[in-house]
Formats: structure tokens, sequence, C-alpha cells
């Protein structure tokens, strides 16, 4: 059964509580994001059905808007997903090689997970960090300045996070 | 050292936090709005500053606030655009994770001018540790006054609240924006009605970007006329210029707009040069948008004058051979670097964040990256250069909203500037995949003559 802790479901309320009354569509970016996180980083159809009940929507309502935008993952991922800018200015900066080289390390492509179930390998347009390139994004927060042994390091970070 | 407005106090440490910013000047425009002008007064100042949207267009700000419908009894709202996903551009980013305080003042003054009692901050989903310190920002300024009911004792009431896109460029386009905001797909809307008269949830809004509303408050604090008193011509105040690619020193500078193009890659003030003595190929100042220019087209204008970082002079020449300010993305590329390549992931990135409402948009940014992709691949024909041209005409003006344009320019001026770059690419399939073009013809400016 998909369903928020209580802590969860006050926060929903908070957010319905910023827009004027009758208006809580607009809590659906904000929900959604919050569903994901709780409910292992993607978004299946249960989830979209419930967060529709929540919010008074029709479900389609949800998958519209759940389709529609990047952030949402509709399938399963791997614990952490290393989401990669390949963007021009990503790229001028050799972008591809450390892509390249995360598809060695992890022995994945694009779009797959490895075998622990631990990292997904996306590629991503531009994330605003071009001065600061090459970069991915892990969960909440960006990896900047990568290098083939910065890559090194952030994997085995997290492997001993486990 | 140019004069510095926004970041004047980013170095102080702790300028994040309210005390820090408070106790360094911070709020006293804000103070001033509210305790000692009308709405007309602050907006009088914002007229006389001179003051242009950061976020791309230009677009005067007084006048864009003069615009706002003021129907009795239908609330107004200020949407602030922190949806910075033009790429080359992470200048907002900045702004907000290292002086969250300068926006949120900004947006206290800017609420009260248009009479906005509810302002919300649509900040890109992947700046995900952004909006805690936003909010953190807003729920210290709302315990010591500057927020809530009746704040100052002026009878003027706000709230700010932040929303999270989820990865949509398109949701940078104002309308889109709206939608997204309103809890819909980013579709952008069909103009008129304009936001002014009819926004979020059909009420008058106005969107302006990061920048130009934290710009608000060095203004106040020293006055329209000596704010317009920076810069050149129409090109007043300081700007922030994100610059990213290949130069020594990548990251966000605020300069004045008088200093040329060349000063600001060369000099140590900012981008510090170009690493490993390697010479300037191109570049593109305003963000992924805007025409990508030759290096002998870029210190100097066609007619042979300095080019200088302002919206006027970078513009001089038009797409023929000139370029735009843009969001002031500043993209450098080195003698290394593919043309072809460069153009392709542009291409992509339309292509992946096309909305799909308008077919040649849809079609066009799909069809563009495949050409591409041939042509970097050594696949292609020299027909396709032709092609290519070809689309993004049909693009350009036949779209709801300008994310058609902004697909189709980046291709027409590589393809204008660059053209035997691409046809080398189809002769020479084999060679392209092994090395780069190189610095062919587009030399150092310095070096070479300008063509007539
Ligand atoms: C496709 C597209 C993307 C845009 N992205 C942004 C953006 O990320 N940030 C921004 O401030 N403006 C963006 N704009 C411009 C906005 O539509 C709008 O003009 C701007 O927010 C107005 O603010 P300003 O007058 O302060 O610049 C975009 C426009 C288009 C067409
Ligand atoms: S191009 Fe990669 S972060 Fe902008």
């Amino acid at each position: 059964m998909v369903q928020f802790s209580e802590e969860k479901l006050n926060k929903v309320k908070e957010i319905i509580a910023r827009y004027p009354d009758g208006k809580q569509k607009s809590a659906l970016l904000p929900v959604l994001h919050l569903a994901q996180e709780t409910f292992n980083g993607w978004l299946s159809s249960d989830t979209m059905d419930y967060v529709a009940s929540l919010l008074q929507l029709e479900p389609i309502e949800v998958y519209e808007v759940a389709t529609f935008y990047s952030m949402y993952n509709l399938k399963p991922v791997g614990k952490y997903v290393f989401e990669v800018c390949q963007t021009g200015p990503c790229m001028l900066r050799g972008s591809d090689d450390i892509i390249a080289y995360i598809k060695q390390t992890l022995g994945i492509n694009v779009g797959e997970t490895t075998a622990d179930g631990l990292f997904t390998l996306k590629t991503v347009e531009c994330l605003g960090a071009c001065g600061y390139a090459p970069m991915m994004q892990v969960g909440k927060h960006y990896r900047e300045h990568l290098t083939p042994a910065k890559v090194d390091e952030i994997i085995a970070e997290l492997r001993a996070a486990q | 050292m140019g004069r510095k407005l926004l970041l004047d106090k980013a170095h102080i440490p702790g300028i994040r936090y309210y005390d820090t910013y408070k106790g360094n000047g911070g709020y006293a425009a804000a103070e001033k709005a509210l305790k000692g002008m009308t709405p007309d007064q602050v907006l009088d100042e914002v007229k006389k500053s001179g003051l242009r949207g950061r976020g791309g267009a230009g677009f005067p700000t007084g006048m864009k606030w003069s615009f706002i419908a003021k129907p009795e009894g239908v609330p107004r709202y200020l949407v602030c655009n922190a949806d910075e996903s033009e790429p080359g551009t992470f200048k907002d980013r900045y702004l907000m994770e290292f002086i969250p305080h300068a926006l949120i003042e900004g947006l206290i003054i800017s609420s009260y001018t248009l009479g906005a009692n509810t302002c919300y901050i649509y900040i890109r989903g992947e700046y995900a540790w952004i909006p805690e310190i936003l909010e953190e920002a807003i729920a210290d300024a709302k315990k010591n006054g500057w927020l809530g009911k009746n704040i100052l004792g002026s009878g003027f009431d706000l709230e700010i609240y932040v929303q999270r896109g989820a990865g949509a460029y398109i949701c940078g386009e104002e309308t889109a924006l709206i939608e997204s905001l309103e809890g819909k797909r980013g579709n952008p809307r069909i103009k008129p009605p304009f936001p002014a008269v009819k926004g979020l949830w059909q009420s008058p809004t106005v969107v302006n970007n990061v920048e130009t509303l934290a710009a608000v408050v060095p203004i106040l604090n020293i006055g329209g006329e000596e704010y317009a008193k920076i810069g050149i011509g129409k090109s007043t105040g300081t700007k922030l210029i994100s610059a990213c690619g290949n130069i020594n020193k990548p990251g966000v500078y605020e300069i004045e707009m008088n200093i040329s193009v060349e000063e600001f890659i060369y000099s140590e003030e900012y981008c510090g040069g170009i690493p490993n003595g390697k010479r300037l190929k191109a570049c593109i100042p305003g963000g992924s948008s805007v025409p990508i220019l030759p290096a002998n087209l870029l210190f100097k204008t066609a007619k042979g004058e300095t080019r200088m970082m302002t919206y006027e002079s970078l513009a001089d020449g038009g797409f023929l051979t000139g370029t735009a300010m843009g969001s002031g993305g500043f993209i450098v590329l080195d003698e290394d670097q593919c043309i072809v390549k460069n153009t392709l992931t542009f291409a992509r990135f339309y292509r992946h964040e096309s909305c799909g409402q308008c077919s040649p948009c849809r079609e066009g940014t799909g069809w563009m990256e495949k050409l591409l992709k041939n042509i970097d691949s050594g696949r292609g024909k020299m027909s396709d250069i032709d092609l290519l041209w070809d689309i993004q005409r049909k693009i350009e003006g036949n779209t709801i909203c300008p994310l058609g344009d902004a697909a189709a320019w980046p291709v027409a001026a590589a393809i204008r500037h660059f053209r035997d770059e691409f046809e080398w690419h189809i002769t020479h399939p084999e060679e392209a995949q092994a090395r780069n073009y190189g610095l062919a013809h587009y030399a150092d400016p310095r070096e070479i003559a300008v063509p007539a």
C-alpha cells in the first residue's frame, strides 16, 4: 500500500496552504517530488494514483505531469543515480570522457543500473554548473570538477555508505 | 576594479545568514521603500535606473511593472524566475546560494511596488539544495518583521513561497512557468493575454528573473539616477556574467557594462585568458540560444569598433555579424573545439526540451539533431547543410514561444560563420573522426585583420 506517514501528510498540508483555496493542483509538482523521495526514487502508477487522491485530482492530471518533467522517474532506478551533464559547456571540458569512464568502471551503459542495484547512469542536459564542469548530480547534490580519480572516490564513498 | 553592486558583499563570511547580511547594510533598501516611499516612487526609481530584465530578453523592468493590471479586488502576483536552465548560465544559482537575503530583500521591495501580497520563487528542480537555503532566509526575514502582516507598520502584507520545478527548460519561459506553477505540464500559453493582465490563476502577474529582482536593492540604495550612470547608453548598471568553457577562471563575475569583450576574456580580474596557451576560436556570450561568433568578429564589430559587454554592442551587426547579451551565459571555445559537435549538443538540448506543442519546433529540433549527428559522425552529405539551414528557417518565428527561435539561432549562426568546417566534416569524414578542424582562418583577431 502506498501511504505517506503522518509527518509527510502534514508536509502535504503545509504545501497546499501556500496556494489560494481551491488551487491545490499547484501542489502537484512538490508532492510528486515528496512521493518520489519517499517511495524508492520512482513513481509507480499506484504512487501517482495516491497523489491524485491526496490532491483531489483525476489520475490523468497526475500522469500528464509526471511524464512531462524529466526529474520524475517512471521506472525503478538504482539507489544512486549518476546524472552526468553532456551539454556544450560540459562537453568542452571533457564530459564525454567522464561518461565513458563511468560506463567502463561500473560496467553499464547509459540508462542501465548495476546488478547490485546501487548505481544508475543517466545523461542529462545542462544543470547550471557549466563553470564547474564536467559535473553530475547524485541525489540532491552536485559533484563538480569531475576527473576519473574523483569518480572513483565518489563510487568508493557511496559503496562504503552501505 | 569594476564597481560591484550585487556581489560587493559576497566575500564576507556568513553573508548567507540574516544577522551578517543585516549587519552589513542589508534590508536598508526595504526599510527605505516601505517606510518612506509610495509604490509609485519606487517604480519611478526603477524606471530612472534603466534596469533591463536579466533573464535574457532585456526588457525594461520599470516599463514591465507599469503594465500590470490593477482590477479592484483581484490579487496580483510576483513570480521570481529561478528556473535558470539556459546552457552556460549559472549566475542566479550563485546569488541564491551565497546571498539569498539580497533576493528576498529585492522581492519585498518589488512586491510592495506591484501591490502583490504573495510571491513565488520558481526554482529549477535540480537545484535541490537551494530551496532550503531560501526557506531559511525567508523564515529569518519573517522572524525579524520583513515578511508577514503589516510589515514595518506600512500596512503592506507579504508571503514568499518557494516552488520547485522538476526538470524542464521550457518552464523558464514565463507562461510555461505559470502553467507549471498551476500544477500542469509546461506548455507555453498564447499571448495575448499577457501575464501582466492574466497570469497566475488568471490574475495579473509579473515574472522577473532572480538577478533583475535582486538589482532593485542597490537601485534603491544608491538611487536610480546613480545606477543609470554606470554602464554605457541603455546598458545601465552591472550585470552578472557566468563564464565557462575554455578559460582559466570559470565562474560568476559582476561587470560594469562598460568593459570590452577582450578585457573580459583576457584580464586577470575576469576569465584570465585561455588555458595552455591556446587561441580563441569562438564565443557564445549570452547562453546557448544566442549566435556563436568566431574570434574575428568577437573583439571588433564588422564596422571595426571595439565590441563591448553591453546589450547594444554585443548585438551590433544583428544576426549577420553580431550576437546578444542574452542571459549572460558566456561560453568560450578554444582552437581545439569542434563547432559541429558543439552545435550538435545544443540541438540535442533543444530537442530534449521542446514541449512538443508546435510541430515546427517538435519535429524540426529532432530533425536538426539527426542531421548534425550524421555530419558529426562522418555520415553527412553536402545537401544536409542546406537542409539544416532550411529547417532552422522554418522553425524560427513559427512557434508559440521563442524556444523554437532559440533552437534555430545557434544552428544558423554556426553554419553562417563556420560553413567550411561543416563542409570539411563531409569531405573528410575519417579525418574528422580523428582530429578537429582547428582554428582555420578564424584566427585571433589581434593577429589577423578583420574582414571588411
Ligand atoms: C525557452 C525559454 C526559456 C527561458 N528561461 C528563462 C530562465 O531560465 N530564467 C529567466 O529568468 N528567464 C527565462 N526566460 C525568459 C522569461 O520568459 C522571461 O522573459 C523572464 O523571466 C522575464 O524576466 P526579466 O524581465 O527580469 O528578464 C526564458 C524564455 C524562453 C523563451
Ligand atoms: S553544460 Fe553542463 S552544467 Fe551547464
